[in-house]
């Protein structure tokens, strides 16, 4: 499974979501589906996403959230794992690519590769609706019962270590900053 | 237990003055009563993370979501927290309010905290985060205020350093 077809299978599906990336592959990838202003992109900061989702998700309850994280970045910051399970906020969706691998960085393999389970770990962590998907069909279905289902999921995606030929944007950090805030000021005013 | 449960309210109350909704925390000593304070607080979504560079993105999102926050925490996970300052607060021109208790200082007893007190003001400098003592409970709302205005109108963190006059009953 590549994670550029499972972004492409749940393109649509974010649209009324507010979508926050890591670094590297998953940011160009969903950056080359079409940018959205309800996308953020957290160009640096490994290990931070699902916490600026858990703020998010906390802050605008109403308001579906969707963190798209990766195996490298959620290592280093194990102990997110444990806050998001004791707020449990129902709507979040943490979408875990796991390729095992730190690929931008030239592909070292990360703990994943040698038996390091996230599932498991977000399991443990208190995360009762955690599971590990392998194609693309399974993949889908699962993030489209995230979506709809009023708790917490974590999803690890198993995703094989290729990405894009660069990972540059046309997209301003700080412009996507603003445009991020803008998009969600827009929709309390609905 | 000598922390100064009446200061803390102080300061309680100036972190209120100033719209803070949401506070990131993770415990120690001298926070006791400002975490139980944010606990007790209804109106306040209190946050407690496993390590204090969780609050950055937490304080982060709850920016993007239109609510004020301040994040609670010794200078040590000050210290913690310094890769989440750097390439997420100050790269994104996130505002942030940084509570942050300053152990280590004079007065203090436990060696271990000792290390962390000669480096806070120095990382802080070097960070280019503008910074101010809580030391008189009678400036303590002013200085909160500024602190919060400065963070908002700059998108730039900003931190109060909670002192041991502040903090501790005893000499």
């Amino acid at each position: 499974m590549q994670r550029l077809e499972c972004l492409r299978a749940i393109y649509g599906r974010l649209e009324d979501c507010l979508v926050v990336t890591i670094m590297g592959a998953v940011a160009t990838e969903l950056h080359s589906l079409g940018h959205r202003s309800n996308f953020f992109y957290l160009q640096h900061a490994m290990g931070l996403a699902s916490s600026t989702g858990l703020g998010l998700a906390i802050c605008l309850p109403n308001q579906k959230v969707v963190v798209l994280d990766g195996d490298g970045s959620v290592l280093m910051s194990l102990g997110s794992l444990t806050t998001l399970a004791r707020y449990r906020p129902t709507n979040l969706v943490h979408v875990i690519f796991d390729n095992e691998s730190l690929l931008s960085v030239g592909g070292f393999p990360t703990a994943t590769s040698t038996g390091s389970d996230l599932e498991g770990l977000a399991h443990a962590a208190g995360i009762a609706r955690a599971s590990t998907v392998h194609a693309i069909d399974e993949f889908t279905q699962t993030f489209d019962a995230a979506i709809h289902a009023a708790e917490l999921t974590c999803i690890v995606a198993k995703v094989e270590a290729i990405g894009p030929q660069s990972y540059a944007t046309d997209l301003a950090l700080l412009e996507n900053r603003f445009q991020f805030q803008r998009h969600i000021e827009n929709l309390k005013r609905k | 237990m000598p922390v100064s449960q009446t200061n803390s309210r102080v300061v309680y109350a100036a972190l209120k003055s100033c719209g803070i909704g949401l506070c990131s925390a993770l415990p120690e000593t001298w926070l006791v009563h400002l975490i139980r304070m944010a606990e007790d607080d209804p109106e306040m979504i209190l946050v407690r993370l496993a390590r204090e560079e969780e609050g950055v993105g937490v304080s982060a999102g709850a920016h993007f979501a239109g609510v004020k926050s301040a994040m609670l925490m010794q200078n040590h996970g000050f210290l913690a927290s310094v890769n989440g300052i750097v390439s997420f607060a100050q790269l994104y021109r996130i505002p942030l309010l940084m509570v942050i208790s300053y152990r280590g200082h004079f007065g203090e007893r436990d060696p271990w905290q000792t290390q962390g007190g000669t480096s806070t003001e120095s990382v802080l400098r070097a960070l280019g985060i503008p910074y101010a003592f809580l030391d008189d409970p009678e400036k303590v709302a002013r200085r909160v205020s500024e602190a919060h205005t400065l963070a908002y109108s700059s998108l730039h963190p900003t931190a109060v350093l909670l002192t041991r006059e502040l903090m501790w009953e005893e000499s």
